[in-house]
């Protein structure tokens, strides 16, 4: 029952890193129908930056300037790079056949990997020790001050995105292009600034969630970017894309499916599988939602997409 | 009359000039850029079959497959499985390369089963996945029970032979040395052309035809009685069929794989190769991979990790070309006539 408790927690954590994650597939796709595959790379570039502040400032400073300096850094890098990202290579082929955008976003995405490697070479950078978590016991799991930092913020960005959303000018504006394009032009709304905005946002998530994902491994990795993206944009697809709710449900189910999978495999299997299989549970999530529920939990069923 | 005649022979006489040229290729660079360049060029050949039947998939049947690799690694571990001492099983290769083949179109139906009703960018995210789950399979299917060796891979697979003539040994005839990998080179280049050739009588037959109706408008194409379903399979198994193949013959000629060489990276290659139309731009930088030490060689020391910036241009590439040529570099007629079309209507 701990184990079980243990991996609840573990999954949750988790989770609630893809979702941060899976929100910047999610609003761009309801925006452009756009697959983004360079957001998960971005995620890693805001996750090296910040190492490599934390790993310049050292323990000058007090612990929580130190991560804000390197959230804001985080923040800044990828904010300029996804707003260069779409209008480098996306704007010019929004007309353009679907899978135009979709090859410059791979390219895109090579670009933002081997770039990583040249500027931080290709080996794990580990963050320094600069924080030294409690541990805190409820109910016999086990988790650190640093992991309940990381996930009580996680649930208040989003629930400041969800408030910002729904309520703000610019929320209001981007449900708008969200539900056609053509007719929030037509009423004012200026789209390509909206989708930049979107860009921006998606990117500043990422970015923090690059921070936290070094906070809960405790390192970085030129390469670490497509995998995080992989399941980050499962975790949209399964909560239902385009849909921001359905982000953040989703990456917190996949962070419990993937947990509780790799934690309990070895045992249902009887030692057959190990929990070296664990990237695999997100892919059949994936296959398993796009076959029977393509719309997601909480996505409107629309019969193109899927 | 002679006109015809003339431009017959005009055709006559570039096709056995290509041949010629085909044949004599991998000893000339033999002798002036050595050896090292005609390995490459052997992948580069592989590659090209890899692209061709991608093409199938992606260029005909407008499916578009992220993880095009995993057949290619399906081959590969079958003829090694089947042919090396890792089970001590040492078949001759016309019986596991056919196997190969027929595996690797099984697997295409298995995975393209699920993948059916989904389009465009989801399509590229499952296949992706697909390709990532086997690869992740053939890493770890070593515990409990050995069966691919994990990451170190399977090594000391068996070359190409028939009845006591071994593609590995170096044969003299008539003052001409025949390497390795000239020898490869002959092998792979009927294969190539044999492929060339099936794509071609393909694209202009009774499923190809449907393959293009499903690309273009898959409703309508069901519409005019099309079992869209069982075309798209088939578009399935026949590129994963040529990716098996060329699986087999890239564990015979390596002598050694692991799950290293199928990555998702070599899915997007296979994939740029087909979709920007310059199978060797892309070809021969991907085969360069292979020889990082010769590389190092040649800069003497490394300044820039070679690979990585390759990658970086490679990159670059991609999206410079999607921006500047969508069509690719070398545009099928039908392509071109069809963006003119499109650009005349919009």
């Amino acid at each position: 029952m701990d184990i079980f408790l243990q991996q609840i927690v573990n999954g949750l954590l988790l989770g609630s890193i893809y979702a941060l994650v899976a929100l910047g597939y999610t609003m761009v796709y309801g925006i452009l129908d756009l697959l983004n595959f360079a957001h998960g790379d971005l995620v890693m570039i805001g996750a090296m930056v910040a190492l490599s502040v934390v790993i310049a400032l050292g323990s000058s400073l007090p612990v929580a300037i130190v991560l804000l300096i390197a959230t804001a850094a985080a923040i800044v890098v990828c904010v300029a790079l996804g707003l260069a990202i779409e209008r480098v290579a996306y704007r010019p082929l929004r007309r353009a056949p679907r899978l135009a955008p979709l090859i410059t976003g791979i390219g895109v995405s090579i670009l933002l990997q081997y770039s990583a490697a040249l500027v931080w070479g290709r080996q794990y950078i580990s963050m320094p020790e600069i924080i030294k978590p409690e541990k805190i016991v409820f109910g016999g799991a086990q988790i650190t001050s640093t992991q309940a930092f990381i996930f009580v913020l996680a649930c208040a960005i989003m629930a400041a995105l969800l408030w910002f959303v729904k309520s703000s000018r610019m929320g209001r504006a981007m449900r708008a292009t969200e539900q056609n394009p053509d007719v929030a032009g037509l009423m004012g709304v200026d789209t390509t600034r909206v989708i930049a905005f979107t860009f921006a946002l998606g990117a500043s998530l990422g970015a923090v969630a690059g921070v936290m994902v070094v906070l809960y491994y405790g390192q970085g990795h030129y390469f670490m970017g497509a995998m995080l993206g992989l399941k980050a944009f499962t975790a949209a697809v399964l909560g239902g894309i385009g849909s921001i709710p359905g982000a953040m449900l989703g990456g917190l189910l996949l962070g419990l499916i993937e947990s509780l999978a790799a934690g309990y495999i070895g045992d249902i299997t009887g030692g057959l599988f190990g929990s070296n299989y664990r990237d695999v549970f997100a892919f059949f999530v994936l296959v398993g939602v796009l076959m029977l529920r393509p719309a997601g939990l909480m996505g409107v069923p629309s019969g193109d997409r899927a | 009359m002679t006109t015809l005649t003339q431009a017959n022979a005009a055709r006559w006489l570039k096709i056995v000039a290509l041949c010629v040229i085909l044949v004599a290729l991998p000893f000339v660079i033999d002798a002036t850029l050595g050896r090292t360049w005609v390995r490459i060029i052997d992948i580069a050949l592989l590659f090209v079959m890899l692209a061709l039947g991608l093409n199938i998939v992606v260029g005909f049947a407008g499916l578009l497959d992220l993880g095009y690799i995993a057949f290619f690694a399906v081959g590969a571990y079958c003829y090694a499985l089947l042919g090396s001492s890792q089970f001590g099983i040492h078949w001759p290769f016309l019986v596991v390369l056919p196997l190969c083949a027929l595996v690797a179109a099984v697997f295409g139906v298995i995975l393209g089963a699920p993948t059916l009703k989904l389009r465009g960018d989801y399509l590229a995210i499952v296949t992706l996945g697909f390709g990532e789950i086997i690869r992740i399979f053939f890493n770890n299917l070593s515990r409990p029970v050995n069966i691919t060796n994990g990451p170190q891979g399977i090594s000391l697979i068996d070359p190409l032979q028939i009845a006591g003539f071994s593609l590995s040994k170096t044969y003299t005839i008539g003052g001409l040395t025949f390497a390795p990998v000239h020898l490869y080179y002959f092998v792979f280049l009927a294969c190539v052309l044999l492929t060339i050739f099936i794509s071609l009588r393909l694209e202009n037959s009774r499923i190809g035809r449907a393959w293009v109706a499903i690309r273009e408008d898959e409703l309508a194409a069901s519409a005019m009685g099309i079992n869209t379903r069982n075309v798209k399979l088939l578009a399935f198994a026949m590129g994963a069929t040529f990716g098996g193949v060329a699986g087999g013959l890239f564990a015979s000629f390596q002598g050694f794989i692991s799950p290293e060489s199928f990555t998702l990276l070599d899915s997007i290659m296979v994939l740029a190769m087909v979709v920007l139309g310059a199978i060797l731009l892309t070809a021969l930088p991907e085969a360069l991979r292979y020889l990082g030490p010769l590389q190092q060689q040649w800069l003497g020391r490394v300044v820039v990790d070679p690979s990585g910036l390759r990658m970086l241009m490679f990159g670059l590439a991609l999206v410079l070309i999607m921006l500047l040529r969508p069509a690719g570099l070398w545009p099928s007629r039908t392509r071109q006539r069809e963006l003119t079309v499109d650009k005349a209507d919009g």
